[in-house]
């Protein structure tokens, strides 16, 4: 059967691959070469520590938890070892693999190599939307402590809440601002470093930059066909997770955004059969990415989802009603009050922020990508692993049926391949892309 | 005389809807529903209404799958099927003060879902322990002080404010004494009768609370349970008015003689200090309360109360219950069964549900109450 469309590899990817591994490797040598390293969210404000010098590398958790439950024979060990010690199976799958490895005391590299010893972070630095958030950290850090080594923490308390049509008021964003100016002081306090305004406010500006980027990337799928599918975005969106605020994030992303608009100009496909439009939901069960491939033999191409487009990348409403990546603030901050607002500023646009408050929002930013990409179908995944991007999901799902979109609803785990039934989802999936008028290529 | 003031509480929650119903026809007054106790009721009572919390009837859920996915904690989905069951009907609004996500997603569901005239969503900051908590808290406090105002269409003057912080001072003093009355080496109360005590608190007109509260503070010293109190345990945890399993577990050889959680001890621990700005000091005692584990980080600080409860109160052993899929609760479970082992108190922890299998809870209890007395001879 001829292809529809052309297809070819991504000439970006061993370059994104390798700066991902360097990435983990950066963490785990970072005292070898005589920096510092803290352990945090993907949420986190990474360009705050940015400050104490250029030589501060970072973990954060949920790409850490996501690249253990990748390779699930390291994720069956530290699911047990986490209930082993007394915690309940249903928490936060990420923070349940990223505990396990502590508790193991291994740490699982880029490629899946697992190494002796857990690296301790010298501080914690976290923020809190979630439940778990900062919970996640406490018990990491109690966890430390048990064998001997204190780690301390400072966690920043981002719950003020969600605007859709107006500004935050100013009280909720000077409430974070105050956290983070006082934030710097303990930087400076548990590392005994001198912070650097001149190294925060580049962080910051990287930072603003990276997630536009990201965004302006993920508004190019809205061409026909798409020029990218979801399970290679989630190869690249990583980097947006752990270094958002790194110059190597902007520089990839910008070089990734030059290629996607090539790949644009001269029609290539990610899927070269495309002809079904589909989003998803949330995290993926991440040791069954194949799922994907499954879908591809139908001519269905996953365009992303509010999750891949909205977790790092900064997106607005414009006055025409469309959703648009956000648009950049006018200068770049010369003072450490106006990088710290900025960031603020910046931060609590972000669209995964707002289905922690209103449903409506979620939906309303999901409608807009149906339309706006193209989109036939959604797949929403009730992820039992994750219970903050899965709240609200049943609200979301109500919304889109009353618009009149096809909807797949399917129940996972996205670190705990025991909640995960692969062959069940792909026979229901199936059965859904057939009332959709579909049939196996080539059938 | 004392067996009835306990059957009066009974009787409020056995029949708190009745109640609601016709203390709203008797004061022509509205009432408010609120699902987690971070909602400040002081306000509520400022503003001359009724605050009534939402709570489960423990029955298998059957009308909230469609609305909340069934990962989360069977209290939400409990409360949120009371009002798609229209159990609370004569409620004229809902209120919730930020706690976990499972409630959130109760609150926006009632929202969405079942007619409401009032919803209000307070950002109760969870960096409790950061020093800017409390001026923010302080900004919501007003935006909620406003919203309640504008609905009612009465002010909310500072003598409203203190005649609010009265009302739940007292009713929370007057807990707290009856609560001393457990530390005796012979309990004066179980710990079914403490849990209907508050939990009824929770239900009604708290000034017509506090009058049978004194009324018990004067009985309560002549009063002979006429039982023996067993293991003295305490119940820590999870949301939990499960009024038969603390009934159950009482029959065993067994008092509960503290409880920590939001439906118990936490409620009650802690006043509004008297201050100039009214809305601050409520906004500091919500923060300086006794916390949910949602919000108590990076410091395990409730643990140490915890531990403290359980040193005043003579503990011996704790239950450590955690509501499925609480993750809050269930993230401190280690941590907590660890410090209290240090003081010497062994724990048990159990997993609940919307309803409990007392079948095999029984066995285990009992199992733990040998380890801690003893084993009873076999014959």
């Amino acid at each position: 059967m001829n292809q529809k469309y052309p297809t070819e590899p991504l000439k970006i990817w061993n370059e994104a691959k390798l700066l991902r591994g360097k990435y983990y490797e950066n963490y785990l040598d970072a005292h070898k070469l005589g920096g510092l390293r803290w352990a945090g969210g993907a949420w986190s404000f990474s360009s705050i520590p940015a400050g104490l010098g250029e030589d501060v590398y970072s973990i954060t958790g949920e790409p850490h938890g996501a690249t253990i439950a990748f390779f699930k024979d390291f994720t069956a060990k530290c699911h047990e070892a986490v209930e082993a010690a007394g915690f309940p199976r249903t928490l936060c799958a990420y923070m349940r693999n990223y505990w396990g490895s502590i508790l193991l005391d291994k740490y699982i590299r880029a490629d899946g190599k697992v190494v002796d010893e857990h690296p301790v972070p010298d501080f914690i630095w976290q923020d809190h939307i979630c439940c778990s958030h900062a919970k996640w950290y406490q018990v990491a850090k109690w966890l430390e402590e048990k064998k001997g080594k204190k780690v301390p923490m400072y966690c920043v308390d981002v719950s003020v809440g969600y605007s859709m049509d107006k500004p935050l008021e100013d009280f909720k964003i000077n409430y974070i601002v105050r956290q983070l100016s006082d934030g710097i002081e303990w930087l400076e306090k548990v590392t005994g470093r001198t912070y650097n305004d001149k190294l925060l406010c580049e962080a910051v500006w990287n930072e603003i930059n990276a997630t536009r980027l990201w965004a302006e990337i993920c508004a190019l799928n809205q061409n026909v066909p798409a020029p990218l599918d979801e399970k290679t975005m989630y190869s690249l969106y990583v980097m947006g997770t752990l270094m958002k605020h790194r110059k190597e994030c902007v520089d990839i992303y910008r070089k990734l955004k030059t290629e996607i608009e090539d790949r644009v100009r001269r029609g290539i496909a990610a899927v070269g059969n495309e002809r079904f439009r589909i989003i998803t939901d949330t995290q993926p069960p991440w040791g069954f990415l194949k799922i994907f491939r499954e879908m591809e033999k139908y001519g269905v191409v996953s365009l992303g989802s509010l999750y891949t487009f909205g977790l790092i990348g900064m997106w607005k409403y414009r006055p025409d009603g469309t959703w648009a990546p956000k648009d950049l603030p006018l200068e770049k901050p010369q003072t450490r009050e106006e990088a710290v607002k900025m960031i603020v500023e910046w931060t609590v646009d972000r669209p995964e922020w707002a289905h922690f408050y209103q449903p409506e929002a979620k939906t309303k930013m999901i409608l807009s990508i149906v339309k706006q990409w193209k989109v036939d179908a959604v797949l929403l995944h009730y992820n039992r692993g994750c219970e903050g991007l899965s709240v609200h999901i049943a609200e979301n799902r109500h919304g889109l049926l009353d618009a009149g979109v096809p909807v797949f609803p399917f129940e996972g785990n996205m670190g705990d391949e025991r909640e995960f039934d692969f062959p069940g989802t792909l026979a229901r999936l199936t059965a859904f892309f057939e009332s959709m008028g579909l049939k196996k290529l080539g059938e | 005389m004392i067996e009835e003031i306990f059957q009066q509480f009974r009787d409020w929650i056995d029949n708190r809807h009745e109640y609601a119903k016709e203390w709203k026809e008797k004061n022509t007054k509205k009432i408010i529903g609120y699902l987690c106790t971070y909602v400040p009721e002081e306000i509520v009572y400022a503003a001359d209404i009724l605050p009534v919390r939402i709570l489960g009837s423990h029955e298998p859920p059957t009308v909230t799958e469609p609305y909340i996915f069934a990962m989360f904690c069977h209290l939400c989905r409990d409360c949120l099927a009371q009002g798609l069951k229209g159990r609370f009907n004569y409620i004229d609004g809902i209120v919730e003060g930020q706690s976990c996500l499972h409630l959130r997603q109760t609150f926006n569901a009632w929202r969405l879902h079942i007619p409401t005239n009032f919803a209000h969503y307070i950002h109760i900051p969870h960096g409790i322990q950061n020093p800017h908590a409390i001026p923010y808290l302080t900004q919501e406090l007003t935006k909620f002080k406003k919203a309640l105002e504008d609905w009612n269409g009465k002010k909310i003057s500072n003598e409203d404010l203190d005649k609010g912080i009265k009302i739940m001072n007292e009713n929370r003093e007057l807990m707290r004494k009856v609560h001393e009355f457990r530390k005796l080496e012979n309990p004066k109360i179980t710990g079914l009768e403490a849990m209907e005590m508050v939990l009824s608190s929770q239900m009604v007109d708290k000034e017509e609370h506090s009058k049978l509260l004194n009324k018990l503070l004067e009985e309560l010293p002549k009063r002979n349970l006429q039982r023996n109190t067993g293991t003295r345990l305490m119940i820590i945890g999870s949301e939990d008015d499960d009024r038969v399993f603390m009934k159950n577990v009482e029959a065993l050889g067994a008092t509960f003689v503290i409880e920590e959680h939001c439906t118990g001890s936490r409620y009650l621990w802690d006043d509004v200090v008297p201050q100039e700005d009214r809305l601050s000091a409520i906004a500091s005692r919500y923060v300086n309360r006794v916390p949910c584990p949602s919000k108590d980080w990076p410091e395990f600080t409730r643990i140490q109360h915890a531990v403290k409860l359980a040193k005043d109160f003579n503990v011996q052993g704790a239950l450590v219950i955690q509501n499925k899929f609480c993750d809050p609760h269930g993230i401190e479970i280690p941590p907590l069964r660890e410090a209290l082992k240090k003081v010497g108190v062994q724990t048990y922890p159990l997993e609940f549900d919307v309803t409990v299998p007392w079948g095999q809870f029984r066995t285990r209890v009992e199992a733990f109450l040998e380890t801690l007395t003893g084993l009873e001879e076999l014959f």
